[in-house]
């Protein structure tokens, strides 16, 4: 007999422990899962695991693909810790890659000193403009962020759509639908030989280090929390929850626009309808992956991005199909997000028909009344 | 050798050898999909051509291929990773690999590179891509012969040159045989997606369309058509299963031969850079069987002609004259478009009652 026990105060030692344990379940059952299936499972486990991280070229990928990730993640884990549910974040940063790209594009042919700085400001700024229609709409009329950000993204890929069918389009890219290729002054250099490691990763570390000094140091921080957890609380405290709903959207769409005009900056070098594979869907599980904490979202975006290169790598090596790769990517994730629970609960074994407790209730047999109750 | 031992290919590239220096090993081949090659059109046709390739060579091919890669940041790191993997030659299979495959080919100089449907090309990097607008003439022709609505209805991804290629040649052969033909487009904005293909399938035949054309890559519109009792042509692959009355020909996308030729050159030592722009002639496009309990046998028997006149190059989809919508005549009596006004097309022809979105 398995029941749950909910713990008096959150268990610090499983906090940590958690992703080790989920980890090593993952080996376990996608290590029989390929078995089961055929494959070679140390020769699988070792391109999900290993590969990403065993040269110098996929180092520098991996932290390329977290990029975006980490970015669009750090700005999402605030807003979610203020209530605020922004699940447009794709729809941002393809309006940030536009507004950073359509500057790169205004001087295709001019090496303008400091373009790029002016672009990521345009990309930012876009990303929030768009971020504040839902963010207005939630504020004047009470309509659901989370309907409103969400449509708002098919409408960011139209506008993208119409631009790069129309006055973007490359004139001698045959009727294609792409931009010119960007100036050199417009594009972010590798800042490693032979890689494609981008000033963008840099920025995205300091974004979340940022994050962290503000959410653990600052007034705003403590703010953005009690709104989040106690929004009673917070109004009596006199923190306003309009104001926190625009703060959450405008930095997360900021965030996310930045992280699309640094993807058409660094690796992408135009625009095209291919900008983004749907990172700013993806950073939602980012942000819960970490827990919501800056630190831990640049963490977990590495992890995923890493389960997203692995799952490449097993494809190429190991001849391993797609949907294969997709279950263990899967696994994974449940894995870390099931065993958090282990944070809040902690697993009692006991053999059936031993009575219970004196002090426990008389059906010990079914957990969840404890569960929910508590 | 087997696939998890690529790596030392790798090594040995990396330490100078050359492919042929180690004639004795496969030939490594790689592809890269962008859709899943259970999509039964675009990709689903390549890998039909990965798969000749195995037949027809045995152990002295050994392919790989990734599937659903996005055509962005990643495209890239997929490429490069197939070619530090030992790959002597990789096909990248979509339009939107095109920077991607530039970019590497640079960097791995001896790795021979295919791009299909691109323009840029280089000493290890080639093109090809297939004249569909063949087939699509005699599409056209089979549904202005066949259409009791005079409408026809026309599913069209994005308004790219190779689409608009087949909706006016699609057009100009119908209009040709039946002058009240009229065309319905619905621009479904996507490659691939049932749910979307469907709809736009649906509303085409409430508007009265009988026959209905896609350049989108799922079988759900032929599905919808023969819930409907209408007709339609399967896109890519040969899509009869799905919709066995509908279905009154697919427009089959054929790599195989190519694929194989270019592997072989690749053993034999004689691959070089080009552009392959193939139609019916090159086995490139070919039309799957017609369905002959649908199609009227004097229409069946106009339709084998006609193909088998384009096939020996007596008949050409874009020969003049031809009129854009506007009424001005594009090209004259006696004369073709030529491969360059083909490639680059964004106009209509006379006739079309729809604007390019732009």
């Amino acid at each position: 007999m398995i029941r749950l026990e909910r713990r008096p105060a959150p268990s610090r030692f499983w906090s940590y422990m958690t992703p080790v344990l989920a980890v090593a379940l993952t080996v376990v059952a996608g290590a029989l899962l390929f078995w089961a299936l055929g494959y070679p499972a140390g020769a699988a486990l070792y391109q999900f695991f290993v590969t990403p991280v065993e040269t110098g070229y996929m180092r520098a990928e991996l932290l390329v693909k977290a990029t975006p990730l980490v970015l669009i993640g750090v700005g999402l884990a605030i807003g979610f810790r203020a209530g605020v549910w922004n699940i447009g974040a794709e729809g941002q940063l393809l309006m940030g890659a536009l507004g950073g790209g359509a500057v790169a594009l205004a001087f295709w042919n001019e090496d303008v000193p400091g373009l790029i700085v002016l672009m990521m400001l345009a990309g930012a700024a876009s990303g929030a403009a768009y971020a504040a229609i839902p963010a207005l709409l939630k504020t004047r009329f009470n309509v659901n962020e989370i309907l409103s950000s969400l449509m708002l993204t098919y409408v960011a890929g139209l506008i993208i759509s119409i631009m790069i069918y129309g006055p973007l389009r490359d004139p001698q890219g045959y009727g294609f639908p792409q931009s010119r290729i960007f100036h050199p002054a417009a594009t972010l250099s590798p800042i490693l030989e032979g890689t494609r490691l981008h000033f963008g990763a840099v920025i995205a570390l300091v974004a979340a280090g940022l994050a962290w000094l503000a959410m653990a140091r600052s007034l705003f921080g403590f703010q953005v929390k009690v709104v989040g957890q106690a929004p009673q609380a917070a109004r009596y405290a006199g923190f306003s929850q309009p104001r926190m709903v625009w703060i959450g959207m405008l930095l997360g769409g900021a965030l996310a626009g930045l992280a699309g005009v640094i993807e058409v900056a660094g690796p992408v070098r135009q625009l095209n309808d291919s900008i983004s594979p749907g990172y700013g869907f993806t950073a939602i599980i980012v942000a819960f992956l970490g827990r919501l904490h800056p630190v831990g979202v640049a963490i977990a975006g590495v992890v995923i991005a890493m389960s997203y290169i692995g799952g490449e790598n097993a494809q190429i090596m190991v001849g391993m199909p797609l949907a294969v790769t997709g279950v263990f990517q899967g696994m994974l994730l449940f894995f870390l997000l099931g065993s958090d629970l282990l944070i809040r609960y902690r697993i009692r074994l006991r053999k059936p028909g031993v009575a219970a407790r004196p002090a426990a209730e008389p059906v010990p047999a079914v957990a969840e009344p404890r569960v929910e109750s508590a | 050798m087997t696939r998890s031992l690529w790596g030392v290919g790798a090594l040995a590239l990396a330490a100078g050898l050359s492919a042929q220096a180690m004639a004795q090993d496969p030939v490594k081949v790689g592809f890269i999909y962008v859709g899943p090659i259970g999509d039964y059109g675009w990709s689903y046709q390549h890998d039909q051509g990965r798969l000749a390739l195995e037949e027809h060579f045995g152990d002295a091919v050994e392919t790989v291929y990734v599937e659903n890669v996005a055509e962005g940041a990643d495209a890239e790191r997929v490429i490069r990773q197939l070619a530090a993997g030992g790959a002597d030659i990789i096909f990248t299979t979509s339009f939107g690999f095109m920077n991607a495959t530039v970019n590497v080919a640079q960097q791995f100089p001896d790795v021979k590179f295919e791009h299909a449907t691109g323009y840029i090309r280089a000493d290890n990097l080639s093109t090809y891509a297939a004249r569909f607008y063949e087939g699509r003439m005699v599409a056209g022709h089979i549904a202005g012969r066949m259409t009791k609505t005079n409408v026809l209805g026309y599913i069209a991804s994005f308004p790219i040159p190779e689409v608009i290629q087949g909706i006016n040649a699609f057009m100009l052969e119908a209009q040709k045989v039946n002058p009240d033909v009229q065309l319905k487009i619905i621009w479904a904005n996507t490659w691939y997606d049932p749910g979307k293909e469907a709809d736009a399938a649906r509303a085409l035949i409430d508007q009265g369309a009988d026959i209905i054309s896609q350049h989108t890559d799922s079988p759900a519109p032929l599905q919808v058509a023969e819930e409907r009792g209408v007709h339609g042509f399967g896109q890519a692959s040969d899509m009869v299963q799905f919709a066995p009355n509908a279905q009154l020909t697919a427009l089959v996308d054929n790599w195989d031969q190519y694929y194989i030729d270019r592997v072989q050159a690749v053993i034999d030592g004689t691959w070089q850079s080009q552009d392959t722009w193939g139609g019916m002639a090159a086995g490139m496009v070919e039309l799957a069987p017609f369905n002959a309990e649908a199609i009227p046998a004097d229409v069946l028997a106009e339709a084998e002609a006609l193909a088998a006149r384009i096939r020996a190059g007596e008949v050409h989809p874009f020969a003049g004259p031809i009129y854009n919508q506007a009424g001005e005549l594009v090209v004259g009596e006696g004369e073709v478009l030529t491969d360059e006004q083909i490639l680059t097309m964004d106009w209509y022809v006379q006739g079309i009652d729809d604007r390019l979105p732009n």
